[in-house]
């Protein structure tokens, strides 16, 4: 058994392809034969571990170098030059045992070595009180658990953000912009929203009906309150609702998405979910039926979908926004990915457009949006619209454009569209993340599919409740004239005009560096500066086995203890290098960030000058 | 669209809930047209939905958790409305949270101070035995828990889970999705559904004949459907099996302050497993909830799970996972604390608070004796007592001309049994075939969650509509 530290830490070769359509007939035949093609699916998306295991030496114990070499011939393509120097090393001339190999493989394809360690590292740490010790090998390892999840990423709280956590236990500042998170870095919570949830919650004696109510609370507030308990019934806020969510708190959400489209929005194909994010899972779940199945995300993209698609053993196919032209997308460029796909035996089931994007901050306009349901409808894709930042719009000029509005009013052009769209109440200017808030609204869905997915929102029972008593006060605010009406506009003026301002002054502060370019924040809640480092940086990088972009952002939050998010788990086009940041900590904070930003870009290039 | 997820089955919210559901809508334009009212529903441990209110004391201390400080803890009229240990906890718990209020994601674990809480109430309950907060993760309810656990263990289609049957659809469910197998042990119903070493034995040594890679077991205590409290010695047979063979044991112990008879006790599987000697040294997942027990906040989503035992990597990734849902929701975490830790004796609503608990726990050991009781009287019923859990799982005897029915409509005779119940009386209830059951046997699931005189009433229509049923199909 070879202990943690003492296992080979080797990359992975990213971009497999060309396996998917020989894959597929795979199954009928004997393994041991082509073992190349089991290592490329199970790189590509973690299916079929057991059968690569199964085809190696064909089941004997022990094996032969030679058959350690022909294995590792085939699968040489798949391996970056480095890590297949090790191996070769390692395993030149010797027999190896299968379970060391088995092990070995798992290793090898390591997404980065650096972070899984890391994260062994921050458990190691805590190991002494922990029971998460290795005092024996245990039968759940992680050759073998489910390696769908272990080859999973998700960027947002990968790496980086982990040491940010160390240093922060330290007692070093710590700067999070590494995350949408509104509240943690000084936004206030809406008054009104707080208020009207605080009331829900307390049984009526003590609450809406208690003699001194008025004394703490606004009378339209506890009017709201009363009409919230009327909707959800005796049973109250501890109880489960019906699986899609109070019936009210939809109606409450088709007439905003009425009077957002001037388009007609049923209840029914309506479905309250924690936050966007079990939504889009729930939809992924319904797509993605076996490993050949495909979605089409956006380069750049935010990683739920990367993540979610490698959970659930799908394929992704990515299109590349083009930065050049503000982060936009070509017919042609969908096209010839999607050909690309279907050459690979790939069948392409759905495709996310993230509008306002993130981490690109681009605000679609009509046209664009056409163009991707035109692209989608003509092809039988699923369009997954995220939406979630519809409210954060700062670009004068710019507007919010959703898919549906377009969908309906073009429809005689979009006939059979299929579309499902999501909001939150995590973004916007409510920035109500822990309420785990949001729908979603599926539109000419399949009548079974849609029982199907009602199936499942019922397997987990109900979203939470107070998640969806803040998704009826993000659709449907107070009323004009009412006590809190003031408060409510002054409140949200504020925050809007705030994330104004510091989208503008980190733009263009990013902008005055040398060596950084960052493209318009014209909505959203993010910066994604390409960044020019010297070519010393990037060799000491790939010593480490980072990318280039994790050794500066660990560089920059050594430095600065500003936290953010290296661009490559994002995904962006070869040979770019830069981060993502948010602009919501105060306005002062941001300020001296970008002072930050830019003494620590001077000081990084003249360290690997 | 996915294959798994259409043959995945939910029970509890399937046939009947929907005709019971279309049942209230044709009620509202039409009230003369059922023979009833208003649904009586005892599908679900949904207690809240039933008339138990909610707990006072928590919900002040979330309500002014959620609120800013100025309009909630500093607001100067906040005792007129607000006992002062409300405030004070809730000052407490924003002080974990630090400046970010409830409206922040918080670590992927949940808030580290909540974790804390938990650990102290877990070692409280088993007697001092350590509990590591970092081995806690907070969830949305338990079957998110469950849910990340089975991601991490099934790796495709040959891995499978034993499960008891009859079981919770929650883990039949989840592994159909995630496209593992079911490996079915049976509890015995002659013994207040025990299962034996010999059945797991032979429903491992099945399922290995077939191919199967058993990785991991569900114990579920007390039981749902089935309500029996397991002994300390029942569950140390099952933890020296699980690490026997190498399975990672699922504790599902959400019902655990659910123990009605009066010579049981609830003891945990981390209790057992370290008198057993066991602890650490094979991997075992615990869950709990803030949606049964006493305080039954279903809608709140609030719970935990702790590992031990665990290979740091698979810890490692199960933290990855949780952090792809970025964290539970807070106001879960927020009741999840309360649950494990209320008012102090000498607060000012300690007693308040601790009679409420009082009230509702003595009225649902009350209703678990009249149910049983009201249901064994019923010629062709038989039902083991409620040790624990909200439910009774009745054994009934089917007439065959019902039996051939249900196989004309092609559907099983519990489901037959269980709409003709609901369009008679207007009680919507399980048929028992959703949680699995020996072949041959017959019954449902009830609830003793509504009141009590709606619960007297619900046994006489039990009653009433058998002697209709066994008329009907005579």
């Amino acid at each position: 058994m070879i202990s943690m530290t003492a296992r080979l830490g080797l990359g992975l070769a990213r971009g497999v392809s060309g396996v998917g359509n020989r894959a597929a007939a795979y199954t009928l035949r004997p393994f041991s034969a082509e073992p190349k093609v089991l290592f490329g699916q199970y790189l590509a998306n973690a299916r079929n571990t057991e059968m690569l295991f199964d085809s190696i030496g064909d089941g004997k114990e022990v094996l032969t170098k030679e058959e350690v070499q022909a294995f590792l011939e085939d699968v040489k393509p798949f391996i970056r030059p480095e890590a297949l120097d090790e191996i070769e090393a390692k395993a030149a001339g010797e027999c190896l045992n299968r379970e060391y190999f088995k092990k070995w493989l798992v290793l090898a394809t390591r997404f980065d070595s650096q972070r899984n360690s890391k994260m062994a590292k921050y458990y190691g740490m805590l190991g002494e009180q922990s029971g998460a010790v290795h005092k024996e090998p245990k039968s759940w390892n992680e050759s073998t658990m489910a390696q769908n999840l272990r080859r999973m990423q998700y960027a947002v709280r990968g790496q980086v953000v982990m040491k940010a956590e160390t240093l922060m236990a330290e007692g070093k500042e710590i700067i999070f912009t590494n995350i949408g998170n509104p509240h943690s870095v000084g936004q206030k919570p809406i008054t009104f929203y707080r208020q009207v949830l605080a009331l829900c919650d307390l049984p009526p004696q003590y609450g809406v009906d208690h003699p001194e109510a008025s004394k703490m609370f606004p009378a339209d507030v506890i009017a709201r309150a009363r009409e919230m308990q009327d909707a959800i019934g005796g049973s109250g806020t501890g109880a489960y609702t019906g699986s899609q969510g109070v019936l009210k708190f939809r109606q409450d959400i088709a007439s905003f998405i009425e009077a957002r489209d001037g388009q007609p929005c049923l209840p029914g194909n309506i479905f309250m979910t924690n936050g966007a994010s079990s939504g889009i899972q729930a939809i992924l779940t319904g797509l993605i039926a076996d490993m050949n199945d495909a979605v089409m995300i956006p380069i750049p993209q935010y990683p739920i979908y990367s993540a979610l698609i490698a959970l659930l053993g799908g394929r992704q196919v990515g299109y590349e926004l083009d930065e050049s032209k503000g982060w936009s997308v070509s017919t042609e460029t969908l096209k010839a990915q999607l050909d690309k796909a279907e050459a690979e035996g790939l069948r392409v089931k759905a495709l996310a457009m993230i509008n306002p994007g993130n981490p690109t901050g681009q605000v679609l306009s009509e046209e664009d949006v056409f163009t991707i349901c035109k692209f989608c409808c003509a092809n039988g894709i699923v369009l997954l619209s995220d939406e979630v930042y519809q409210r954060n719009v700062y670009a004068p000029g710019k507007q919010f454009h959703s898919a549906k509005k377009v969908a309906m009013e073009r429809e005689s052009e979009l006939r059979n569209l299929q579309l499902v769209s999501f909001h939150s109440t995590s973004k916007g200017l409510i920035g109500e993340c822990g309420r785990r808030g949001g729908y979603m609204e599926l539109y000419n869905i399949d009548t079974f599919v849609q029982t199907q997915i009602y199936k499942l929102a019922s397997a987990g029972l109900c979203s939470g409740v107070n998640g969806q008593i803040m998704t009826s006060l993000m659709v449907k605010g107070p009323e004009e004239g009412g006590e809190s009406f003031d408060l409510f506009t002054k409140e949200e003026s504020e925050i809007m005009e705030s994330m104004k301002r510091k989208a503008k002054m980190l733009v263009k502060g990013l902008n005055e560096i040398d060596g950084i370019d960052c493209e318009d924040a014209e909505g959203a809640m993010y910066a994604f500066p390409r960044i020019q480092i010297p070519q010393k940086a990037i060799d000491a990088a790939r010593k480490k086995k980072q990318s280039p972009d994790t050794l500066y952002a660990i560089s920059l939050l050594e430095d600065t203890g500003l936290c953010v998010v290296p661009a490559s788990g994002f995904g962006q086009a070869d040979g770019r290098i830069g981060f993502r940041t948010t602009f919501l900590p105060p306005d002062d904070v941001m300020e001296g960030a970008v002072e930050d930003f830019k003494r620590h870009h001077e000081k990084f290039c003249e360290q690997y000058a | 669209m996915n294959q798994n997820m259409r043959n995945m089955e939910y029970a509890v919210r399937g046939k009947v809930v929907i005709t019971a559901d279309s049942i209230t809508s044709s009620l509202k334009t039409n009230p003369s047209a059922y023979p009833f009212s208003k649904i009586i529903y005892t599908n679900i441990g949904n207690p809240h939905s039933v008339g138990q209110k909610p707990l006072t004391w928590p919900r002040q201390v979330m309500a002014l958790v959620d609120l800013p400080d100025d309009v909630g803890v500093d607001n100067p009229n906040v005792s007129k409305l607000f006992p002062q240990d409300a405030v004070e906890r809730a000052k407490e718990l924003k002080s974990y949270m630090g400046g970010c209020g409830t409206g922040a994601y918080s670590h992927s674990q949940g808030i580290r101070g909540i974790r804390e809480e938990v650990a102290e109430f877990i070692e409280k309950r088993d007697g001092g035995i350590k509990c590591n907060p970092d081995d806690l993760f907070l969830t949305n309810g338990a079957s998110t828990g469950i849910g990340h656990i089975l991601t991490a263990c099934i790796s495709g289609p040959s891995d499978g889970v034993m499960i008891p049957i009859p079981q919770y659809p929650i883990y039949s469910a989840s592994l159909a999705l995630l496209g593992g197998k079911q490996v079915g042990y049976y509890l015995d119903e002659n013994k207040e559904w025990s299962a034996s070493i010999e059945e797991l034995e032979r429903s491992l040594k099945e399922a290995k004949k077939n191919g199967v890679n058993v990785r991991a077991f569900v114990l579920i205590n007390p039981g749902n459907p089935t309500g029996q409290v397991l002994s300390s010695s029942a569950i140390s047979s099952v933890i020296k099996f699980c690490s026997k063979h190498s399975l990672i044991l699922l504790a599902d112990e959400v019902y655990q302050e659910n123990v009605y008879d009066p010579n049981k006790t609830f003891i945990s599987c981390k209790k057992a497993a370290t008198e057993a000697g066991m602890l650490g040294k094979f991997e075992m997942v615990s869950f709990h909830s803030t949606s049964k027990g006493i305080f039954g906040e279903c809608g709140r989503r609030g719970g935990y799970m702790e590992l031990t035992g665990f290979d740091p990597d698979v810890q490692a990734q199960i933290y990855k996972l949780a952090s792809s849902g970025l964290c539970s929701g807070i106001p879960g975490q927020v009741m999840t604390s309360l649950m494990v830790k209320g008012p102090k004796p000498g607060d000012v609503s300690y007693d308040s608070h601790e009679n409420e608990k009082k009230t509702i726990f003595d009225s649902l050991k009350r209703r678990a004796v009249m149910v049983s009781e009201g249901l064994n009287s019923i010629e062709g019923f038989e039902c083991n007592a409620a040790e624990g859990s909200m439910y009774l799982f009745p054994k009934v005897d089917m007439p065959e001309k019902a039996i051939q029915e249900a196989k004309k409509q092609g559907t099983n005779v519990d489901t037959l049994y269980s709409l003709s119940l609901l369009e008679a009386t207007g009680i919507c209830v399980v048929p028992a075939a959703g949680f699995g059951q020996e072949p041959g046997r017959a019954g449902f699931r009830t609830t003793f969650l509504p009141q009590e005189e709606e619960m007297k009433q619900a046994v006489e229509l039990f009653k009433s509509h058998h002697e209709q049923f066994l008329e009907k199909y005579k």
